[in-house]
């Protein structure tokens, strides 16, 4: 058999074009099953009651009232959720996803879930927990990052000391670690520059935004198995961390991934799923437990907030000679907030002698943060970002060019560590200094901004499997969620591979049943991970087709050959026999040894990493600080496009993202603690009317570890764009803005010179 | 309280329902009717993921209580497609891979259908403007409003 | 023997060297011997590092081939969206 080559400049019949995707036709008939879509016989419907406090001791609770309602079939509190021993294979510390779950001794935020109801109806589980009395000792609570670190602030967690310092503190904190990477001599750096940006940064927090709100539906039985079905981006995850919170078998839950109403990496973690699990164990019937949009609000996982230190200095001739940030990021009340990727992304981009990044993990009231899209990156860009115009403009270079002076290319020793393989930020900073967009006249009140930013890309443990049916069609099945668009990537490597058309090939998600264990869609994984394993299931499918050519054929098996979706006899039979179709070996398949098939379970490494560099005009009305984006263009290395309408589909919808991040979204703390705007209509993202179209040009710089190239593309669009648009904002003004979400009212602070 | 009887006709075919008195017709549709298609963003009127159509009114079902579609006339997304023949907004929408996820779309071509009954022949800006109570987080709106100006233009021929 | 690069914070059990050498043929042995030679380092050993060979990122490391000649970096564990 043939084996793919890597990058062999093939020309390909499928990868490249761009197919309707196979889920389409449900998606847009309605017919699709999202989370909130499966009903099942004597299905009761949960409610949780949640904190009203930001910080508070929990002295009792008492459920017996909400207990003795009619239609009430089950109360739970944190007595009914303990740890099992369950060989989980989650990094997260489990008593912290416990903790976060459902409040024990404490309540940590507003929102905090205290206690749960089934009820025969919404309608009663909603009367019912307003029969739960809570008896709370409200105690002094933060949300802001500056008041959690200082001296006098009220401590979360009495046990949490700062680790990784040296020496070690002798008081508890609310900082839960330090890091730091780098390297080079930043002082000796300093003293070479002629001018030198030093500045404070902030990022308020931002939510994922997906519009559908966390659902689930558990059916615990009472022989001790147990099915949950919700949407999530990693129905595995979700299965351990549900047996690890209940003490099950991973072997007794099988978890079914709904179809996906968006993640952005604020599925990643569970919620509500070990909740609704634990009431079906407690009645017996089946549960369905669905969030409120302000719920998700108060009670999933947003970004962490930050604030940023920056440094940067540069000689005359556009050099940066030194590059300092020192990054605080609070990640809610638990540790864990993902102050290493900030650190790691914030200088990614240059190629520095002298580099130092410095997080700190704070933690704060707030709920415990979940990955966004790039987790880190972001706000780390906004702030270098920010800070390599500023200097730009001080040494009177274009700020493409500087960039493309100090830009990381392969052989560059990164800020985080090692050598970059061959990856493709000069050539995105290229085409976007050719693009028209850059070489555009701007009109009045606007400013134009540049930013690149980064992401890492992942790849993990995957598995898929592909059946050859009798009627010489396919079905591939990947343990990934599709969230964009992926089955129809899959669909097209699978077809490419096996030489069949796209329209013959089916991709489904399968449970934790059917298929080995696949880690979660995040960090911009399935396309590249899921996407090797499916390729690698095909050849090995192949394999078996080519086995059974030769048996039919009374050849040796390595005496065949794959091309072009036949079985070809090779070598000295080479022309002895008439080519023989995928279709005509599968219709053989029950008399030549049984069903054909092939399967990959692999840890998916070579990662191809990732850049962008976007632009971005922003025109402000100098009377009202309203900012209106007027033109936008992303530029992006995928590496390989596969399906090149859900790549440039990333690029749009990262960048409208980080439109909304940076000019309106953030969450909102009183001074009573609590979440003030937990909901669309003050959260506000940005809607049609408020961004113009989106500009995309795709960069394909292979990744040779990948046998299409494929790097990944969901995450990096989100990087660039708080630094784009600050620029933009910072030269329509005529003062560096540096703080997220540049709203009206800080742009008019801005305009009026405060 | 007692549920109220409320018979109404959605998508072409008469329907009788019990339902509590404070239920949303969105709920209606999605607990009684098994009419799932439309969607629960938000519950306040601020995604339109649950756009239906009520007597030739655009409107966030659930906003309207199941009570009140009483002796009304109501289109949802099943009813968008004739059969297996899919409205050309439908088929745009594919073409042009107008949806990531897909949890908004149905609502999208609820309301986009409802404006180019109303304006074959919107412009960029009447789109997007029309469109601007329907929240989508994953695509950024741009193949969006290129389906619908395409379905605009195909339907207008 | 194959060099050893730590991010900064974790070097500080090295005594401000930037580097340190000790023999391994793959990620898991490394992560064995490192965390016995230096039992300061085990703690975060346990609770997640990612080593790059050669530019490339593992997040998982286990028996992923090291050769005396690798560029060996440890980096914090990653978790994405």
């Amino acid at each position: 058999m043939n084996k793919i080559d890597d990058i062999s400049g093939t020309e390909y019949k499928y990868v490249g074009t761009r197919p309707v995707r196979p889920d389409g036709v449900d998606k847009v008939t309605g017919k699709a099953q999202f989370g909130a879509d499966l009903y099942a016989p004597g299905m009761l419907f949960a409610k949780i009651l949640r904190s009203p406090h930001a910080h508070a001791r929990i002295l009792s609770v008492n459920t017996d009232k909400a207990e003795a309602l009619d239609g009430v079939k089950a109360v739970l509190t944190y007595a009914d959720l303990e740890l099992g021993d369950g060989g989980h294979d989650l990094e997260d510390d489990m008593n912290h996803v416990l903790e976060n779950v459902m409040a024990r001794g404490k309540a940590l935020y507003d929102g905090h879930a205290v206690a749960a109801v089934a009820a025969n109806s919404a309608s009663i589980a909603k009367r019912a927990l307003k029969l739960i009395d809570v008896e709370y000792e409200v105690l002094p609570h933060v949300t802001d990052i500056e008041k959690a670190i200082a001296p006098d602030a009220p401590i979360i967690h009495e046990d949490m000391y700062t680790q990784d310092m040296d020496p070690k503190p002798e008081k508890p904190s609310n900082v839960a670690r330090r890091m730091e990477i780098g390297h080079g001599d930043i002082e000796a750096g300093f003293e070479k520059a002629d001018f030198i940006f030093e500045r404070r940064f902030r990022t308020e927090a931002a939510h994922q935004g997906y519009i559908e709100p966390h659902a689930c539906l558990a059916n615990y039985r009472s022989d001790g198995h147990a099915e949950i079905w919700c949407c999530t981006q990693g129905h595995f995850m979700v299965r351990s961390a549900c047996a690890a919170l209940l003490g099950m078998d991973l072997s007794k839950l099988r978890v079914t991934a709904s179809e996906i109403g968006g993640g952005f990496g604020g599925k990643t973690t569970v919620f509500i799923e070990p909740v609704a699990l634990a009431l079906s164990r407690k009645c017996g019937r089946p549960v369905k437990l669905v969030m409120d949009r302000d719920e998700v609000f108060r009670a999933s996982g947003p970004t962490p907030s930050s604030v940023i230190d920056v440094k940067i200095g540069a000689n005359k001739e556009g050099v940066i000679t030194a590059g300092f940030a020192e990054l605080w990021f609070q990640g809610g009340a638990f540790p864990g907030s993902v102050i290493d990727l900030g650190a790691m992304c914030s200088f990614a981009c240059y190629n520095l002698e002298n580099v130092k990044a410095i997080g700190w993990d704070v933690v704060v009231n707030r709920p415990k943060s979940a990955a966004y899209r790039a987790p880190g990156a972001p706000m780390a860009a906004f702030a270098v970002e920010s800070a390599l115009d500023d200097l730009a403009d001080r040494i009177g270079i274009d700020p493409i060019d500087f960039r493309l002076k100090n830009a990381a290319e392969e052989g560059t020793i990164a800020s985080f560590g090692p050598k970059f393989r061959r990856i493709g930020l000069k050539e995105t900073l290229e085409a976007a200094k050719a693009s028209d967009h850059y070489n555009s006249q701007l009109g009045p009140n606007q400013g134009r901004g540049v930013a690149s930013g980064f992401w890492f890309n992942f790849g993990g443990t995957t598995s898929a499997s592909i059946k050859i049916e009798l009627d010489g069609t396919a079905v591939v099945t990947v343990g990934t969620p599709d969230i964009g668009g992926s089955r129809a990537s899959m669909c097209q490597m699978a077809a490419e591979t096996l030489g069949i058309p796209y329209e013959d090939v089916r991709c489904i998600v399968a449970d934790t049943s059917s298929l080995p264990y696949s880690a979660t869609t995040e960090g911009s994984r399935t396309t590249h991970s899921s996407g090797m394993a499916t390729v690698y299931a095909a050849q090995n499918a192949i394999g078996v087709m080519c086995s059974r050519a030769a048996m039919i054929w009374g050849i040796p098996e390595d005496a065949v050959d794959w091309k072009d979706g036949h079985a070809r006899p090779s070598g000295a039979n080479a022309g002895d026999f008439e080519p023989m179709s995928l279709a005509e070996i599968a219709k053989k398949a029950h008399e030549t040894g049984g069903p054909i098939a092939g399967h990959c379970e692999f840890e998916a490494g070579k990662v191809g990493q990732s850049f962008g560099t976007h632009i971005a005009d922003a025109e402000i009305d100098p009377e009202t600080g309203f900012t209106k984006i007027v033109r936008y263009t992303v530029i992006q290395d995928a590496g390989r496009a596969i399906h090149p309408s859900y790549v440039e589909g990333q690029y749009q919808g990262g960048a409208v993202q980080g439109i909304g991040w940076a000019l309106n979204e953030e969450y909102i703390y009183g001074e009573d603690g609590r979440l003030q705007n937990a909901g669309f209509l003050d959260y506000r993202m940005p809607v049609c009317s408020d961004v113009p179209m989106i500009e995309t040009e795709i960069v394909e710089v292979p990744n040779t570890g990948h046998p299409f190239g494929v790097r990944g593309v969901g995450e990096t669009p989100i990087a660039p764009p708080l630094g784009a648009i600050g620029n933009a904002l910072s030269h329509a003004i005529g003062r560096r803005m540096d703080t997220i979400p540049m709203s009206p009212p800080r742009v008019l602070e801005a305009v009026n010179g405060g | 309280m007692s549920n109220i009887h409320v018979s109404a006709t959605v998508n072409g075919d008469a329907v009788e329902f019990l339902c509590e008195p404070d239920e949303s017709l969105l709920d209606s549709l999605r607990d009684r009717l098994a009419l799932t298609g439309s969607k629960e963003g938000c519950g306040t009127g601020d995604c339109g993921a649950c756009s239906v159509v009520l007597d030739g009114r655009l409107v966030c079902s659930c906003l309207v209580l199941g009570a009140e579609a009483d002796g009304r006339t109501i289109e949802t997304i099943e009813g968008v497609a004739d059969g297996d023949d899919l409205h050309p907004l439908q088929q745009k929408f594919l073409d042009h891979a107008a949806l990531q996820c897909g949890i908004c779309t149905p609502g999208f071509l609820v309301a986009a259908k409802a404006l180019l009954e109303r304006n074959p022949d919107p412009d960029e800006t009447e789109i997007r403007y029309w469109l601007a109570g329907n929240l989508c987080r994953c695509t950024g709106y741009d193949k969006i409003v290129r389906a619908v100006m395409d379905a605009a233009e195909e339907m207008r021929q | 023997m194959v060099k050893v690069h730590l991010w900064s914070s974790a070097r500080s059990v090295l005594d401000g060297a930037e580097s340190l050498e000790l023999e391994a043929k793959n990620a898991r042995e490394l992560l064995q011997r490192l965390g016995a030679e230096y039992p300061a380092l085990q703690p975060q050993i346990e609770k997640g590092v990612a080593v790059s060979i050669d530019g490339i990122i593992h997040n998982n490391p286990s028996f992923q081939p090291i050769d005396d000649d690798s560029e060996i970096f440890l980096l914090p564990r990653m978790a994405g969206g």
